[in-house]
């Protein structure tokens, strides 16, 4: 293991700028080459094809935090809607003829005067990925998993969100089947806009809970 | 499969140690806290990870703890809460409503 | 006693709030795992279990597409599908390939 352990974590961080990471001239890590070869194999073995991968590849950069802000964006224009998200957040996707969402389970939770919620997952790094793709490298990062669960305060704090004590904070941790996605608040300042207006509004970190949307940053 | 509990129940999760794939994070085990909703029915994750089928399917529960109750020093607000998916099989009817 | 992968509330530095993309070879990595899966040749617990396997220092020390693609190497052996040999040998070859492109391209 030590061939490729030596690498600490701002390395790594230093290497994802990269589409290939061993265009600096040095050799490519060992990892990197088992990540090859592994799939040179499977392709010769007739496990997988090299379409297969480019598709599925298209697939996953096609899907993206947009289409959570048009869910946002219709829960928050249609109250009827809204509920019947909340009470089954695949069926609201459904509804809204979001496409390729494969097994999954979605929870939307909340954001209102008195309550917000925030996502983690302290066991691996559950995501709702077949509806808003991969997700941030933080949110995979060993001190938001370890931290958010037991001081999602000082975390949120870290990027920027302060709430004030009388705000309850649900910290969710996905732990098995269900995946979260966060409704947000909507800013004041949107009462006449247009869905697709008020989608924009929405970013991925909204979804996830540790950012708000804001009229302001159009 | 008929499930054990309903929303609102108070309920204690298990305090056990397997090794193999647990998916009850070691923080949570021996805490005491309420269902919030019924998930539905998934296969056993502890036999998936093993490479067989998980069934029969369980009941998947996501309970909401108060943070005051999971860490002793918890800093936030009283009513603050951290809500976890737990299957039956590791969840008990609570001794006492006193920490939920 | 709490497994390493088990780290919910365990104390750590400041999170790195900075966004980045993934790189191409992470997206073939998330794109194996995911054709794997739709063949039923690997379960999302499988992958999670030899995942959660790696040595603490792995686990800390790797990127997170750095232990799939270990995890995933780990269980396709584990399966028969590729045999250590063939992998090694593999691995030589891709090397040596790269220095080649490598010298070529200086």
């Amino acid at each position: 293991m030590s061939e490729h352990n030596r690498g600490h974590q701002h390395d790594h961080e230093h290497a994802r700028t990269f589409q290939r990471d061993h265009d600096d001239g040095g050799p490519l890590p060992y990892l990197q080459v088992m990540e090859i070869a592994v799939r040179e194999l499977l392709i010769e073995k007739g496990v997988i094809t090299p379409e297969q991968i480019r598709r599925q590849i298209e697939r996953m950069d096609a899907r993206g935090h947009s289409r959570g802000a048009r869910v946002v964006a219709r829960a928050w224009t249609d109250p009827a809607f809204k509920a019947r998200l909340l009470a089954n957040g695949r069926a609201g996707c459904d509804e809204m003829g979001i496409s390729d969402l494969e097994a999954l389970h979605l929870v939307v939770v909340e954001n209102t005067a008195d309550v917000h919620n925030v996502i983690v997952c302290t066991l691996c790094s559950c995501y709702p990925k077949p509806l808003l793709g991969l997700p941030p490298a933080w949110y995979k990062s060993l001190p938001y998993r370890k931290r958010m669960v037991r001081e999602p305060r000082a975390v949120l704090k870290e990027f920027g969100l302060e709430l004030p004590d009388d705000v309850v904070v649900r910290v969710h941790d996905s732990t098995a089947d269900m995946r979260y996605m966060v409704l947000p608040r909507r800013p004041e300042g949107t009462e006449d806009w247009s869905e697709e207006k008020l989608a924009a509004t929405v970013s991925r970190d909204c979804l996830i809970g540790v950012a708000l949307p804001h009229a302001l940053k159009q | 499969m008929k499930s054990r509990f309903r929303a609102g129940d108070a309920v204690s999760v298990r305090a056990a140690y397997p090794p193999g794939h647990i998916r009850t994070p070691y923080y949570i085990r021996g805490k005491q806290g309420v269902i919030e909703r019924i998930c539905g029915e998934f296969a056993n994750p502890e036999e998936l990870a093993f490479g067989r089928d998980g069934l029969p399917k369980r009941p998947l529960y996501r309970v909401r703890f108060r943070q005051r109750h999971v860490w002793p020093h918890y800093s936030g607000a009283v009513e603050d809460t951290v809500d976890i998916e737990i299957f039956e099989h590791w969840l008990e009817p609570a001794t006492s409503k006193a920490m939920t | 006693m709490r497994r390493h992968h088990d780290m919910g509330g365990t104390p750590d530095g400041p999170v790195d709030t900075r966004a980045h993309d993934a790189e191409l070879w992470e997206k073939r990595v998330d794109a194996v795992r995911n054709l794997l899966g739709q063949q039923n040749l690997l379960l999302t617990d499988e992958h999670r279990r030899h995942i959660e396997n790696l040595p603490p220092g792995d686990y800390d020390g790797l990127s997170y597409y750095e232990r799939w693609i270990l995890s995933l190497s780990n269980h396709l052996l584990e399966k028969g599908i590729l045999t250590a040999d063939e992998l090694g040998r593999k691995m030589a070859e891709v090397e040596a390939r790269e220095a080649k492109d490598r010298e070529h391209y200086k």
